[in-house]
């Protein structure tokens, strides 16, 4: 029973992983893009969020409307300005980039927001709690899976399906043949990094519920994504969703051998997945 | 007449290196132009100049008479020009379908009509009917050539440049590419031909270019060029003709 708990709560924990994954993996997938500054962009939001949740006494769901577009826009911004001059063959300056812009952000937000710890809240639903056979489920735990599961399942389906998809993959598989198909790359990869960080959005409203949030935790946020990516296979939208699942499961069942072995048994199980099967569980070879 | 495309003294470098030393080349609407040489000639060069691939100036390439030399290469799509580029450079992990409805969805995206439309492609063909869910990478050579060829067509181009697209296939493959060029050409779009096959090149254009260490050293009509010319320009002066 213990095992079992922990592998339903294992999987709770994904569903906030997964919101952070989904993101990097399409920025990885599409760009060769490691984002740096994705764990710090969660943290920024998170902050905005609760600044304007105590400023207008906003409820979480609000905040959560008003932040995605936000979140949006600074992902475009963050593409336009940035990414595109440094995107290309080589990765080793956009990684340059997103490191100094995470340095960038976490100074901006001690400045603004004071290293104190913080959080959003939740009206309640942040403790409440179900009970089924004898195993304790939370409310937001169960709400943030579902998100995280909607949101794959879309971009999933916007990636296969539309337009867009369509020009988002030709360009993933080659550049410049898909420039040679009219595809506006650059144009493409605005709209990817807007829907990357926007997914960042929901992520924000959700970690500043379930813990505190304060400027220097941005790390932590960008090194499970990692993890889940890596995990379940770069650039694959699925794959960075079980990748999540994984990755939590492997925590919640290591919190439960020994509470100081929970985030470590993630990494370890990270590294054995990069030792044996460095493409990840659904890369390809 | 005022050529489709033409380029005027264009030259191309990588880097130090200077591969083209100011080519002039021109087709018209509904022309084939070959345009042949030996391995590193610099047709691919040329090619990928024309497409904005390289930096060139605008009056180094000109379209309906309109400077437009260097500009970016989606943009050139949007302007008439599609290349089926050496290679096929096909979209892998994608279908044949999601390959060829990339170049449909450009198309609409800027409004551009012409006369291809899939069903057309389907009929020109009909193989890319059978696999059009199957993965590009899964095809055969001659099929990924098509799928190639289909996705240049969908871009609805007034002037399509072909890269070697005969290259690697079976005989009977290459006839069955190569009958589709009238259908194509029928519809006053303009072709420039990179072949390597010689016989093949002269047979399928109505004009021929011999391109030799970035410069062209033959043009004329490809029903009239002699042998003699042809290998005379193919390895430049200093080797006699047998
Ligand atoms: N990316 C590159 N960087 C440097 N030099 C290049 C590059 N691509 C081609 N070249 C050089 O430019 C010259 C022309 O090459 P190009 O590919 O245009 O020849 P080609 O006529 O298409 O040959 P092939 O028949 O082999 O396709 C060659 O000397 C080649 O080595
Ligand atoms: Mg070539």
């Amino acid at each position: 029973m213990q095992w079992f708990d922990a592998l339903i709560q294992g999987i709770l924990l994904g569903g906030m992983y997964a919101q952070y994954a989904l993101g990097m993996a399409l920025m990885f997938g599409v760009m060769r893009i490691v984002n740096v500054s994705h764990g710090d962009l969660v943290i920024l939001l998170s902050l905005i969020g609760i600044s304007l949740a105590s400023a207008w006494g906003l409820g979480p769901f609000t905040v959560m409307v008003a932040l995605v577009p936000l979140a949006v826009a600074m992902g475009w911004l963050l593409q336009k300005g940035i990414l595109n001059r440094v995107v290309g063959d080589d990765p080793l300056p956009s990684l340059i980039a997103t490191f100094g812009l995470s340095l960038a952000l976490q100074n901006l937000m001690l400045q603004i927001w004071s290293a104190n710890s913080r959080s959003l809240p939740g009206g309640g639903i942040e403790s409440q709690s179900v009970q089924i056979g004898g195993i304790y489920i939370g409310l937001l735990p169960v709400i943030v899976l579902a998100f995280a599961t909607g949101l794959t399942w879309g971009l999933d389906l916007m990636l296969k399906r539309t337009r867009f998809g369509r020009a988002l993959r030709a360009a993933s598989a080659d550049v410049e043949a898909a420039s040679m198909t009219g595809i506006n790359a650059r144009a493409v990869y605005a709209s990817a990094t807007a829907i990357a960080v926007g997914i960042l959005g929901f992520a924000a409203v959700f970690q500043s519920l379930r813990s505190t949030v304060a400027p220097a935790d941005g790390g932590a946020q960008l090194i499970y994504a990692f993890e889940a990516v890596i995990i379940g296979g770069m650039g694959s939208v699925w794959g960075a969703f079980i990748g999540s699942m994984v990755l939590g499961i492997s925590q919640a069942i290591g919190f439960r051998i020994d509470p100081g072995f929970g985030v470590l048994a993630g990494h370890i199980v990270f590294l054995l997945v990069l030792a044996t099967r460095p493409q990840g569980l659904f890369g390809k070879a | 007449m005022t050529a489709a495309l033409s380029t005027h003294g264009l030259v191309a470098r990588y880097g130090d290196f200077q591969a083209l030393y100011g080519v002039d080349i021109d087709v018209a609407e509904g022309e084939a132009v070959a345009l042949i040489g030996a391995n590193g000639a610099g047709k691919s060069t040329f090619l990928r100049s024309i497409m904005g691939l390289l930096p060139v100036t605008p009056d180094m390439v000109r379209l309906d008479g309109k400077p437009i030399g260097g500009t970016p290469t989606d943009r050139m799509v949007q302007n008439g020009v599609a290349i089926v580029p050496e290679g096929r450079r096909l979209f892998t992990g994608m279908s044949v379908d999601d390959n060829l409805r990339v170049a449909v969805d450009q198309a609409d995206r800027f409004g551009r009509k012409g006369g291809w439309s899939l069903e057309r492609l389907h009929r020109l063909f009909p193989i890319l009917k059978d696999k059009a869910r199957t993965q590009v990478q899964n095809l055969s050579g001659g099929q990924q050539q098509m799928v190639s060829i289909g996705r240049a067509l969908l871009s609805q181009p007034r002037v399509l440049l072909c890269d070697e697209i005969s290259l690697g296939l079976a005989p009977k493959v290459i006839r069955e590419i190569y009958a589709a060029l009238p259908e194509i050409r029928a519809q006053g779009t303009a072709i420039i031909m990179v072949e390597q096959d010689v016989g093949l090149a002269q047979s399928a254009s109505d004009r021929l270019f011999c391109m030799l260490e970035g410069r062209v050293t033959l043009t004329g009509a490809s029903a009239t060029i002699t042998r003699e010319q042809i290998a005379a320009a193919y390895f430049g002066g200093s080797h006699a003709v047998v």
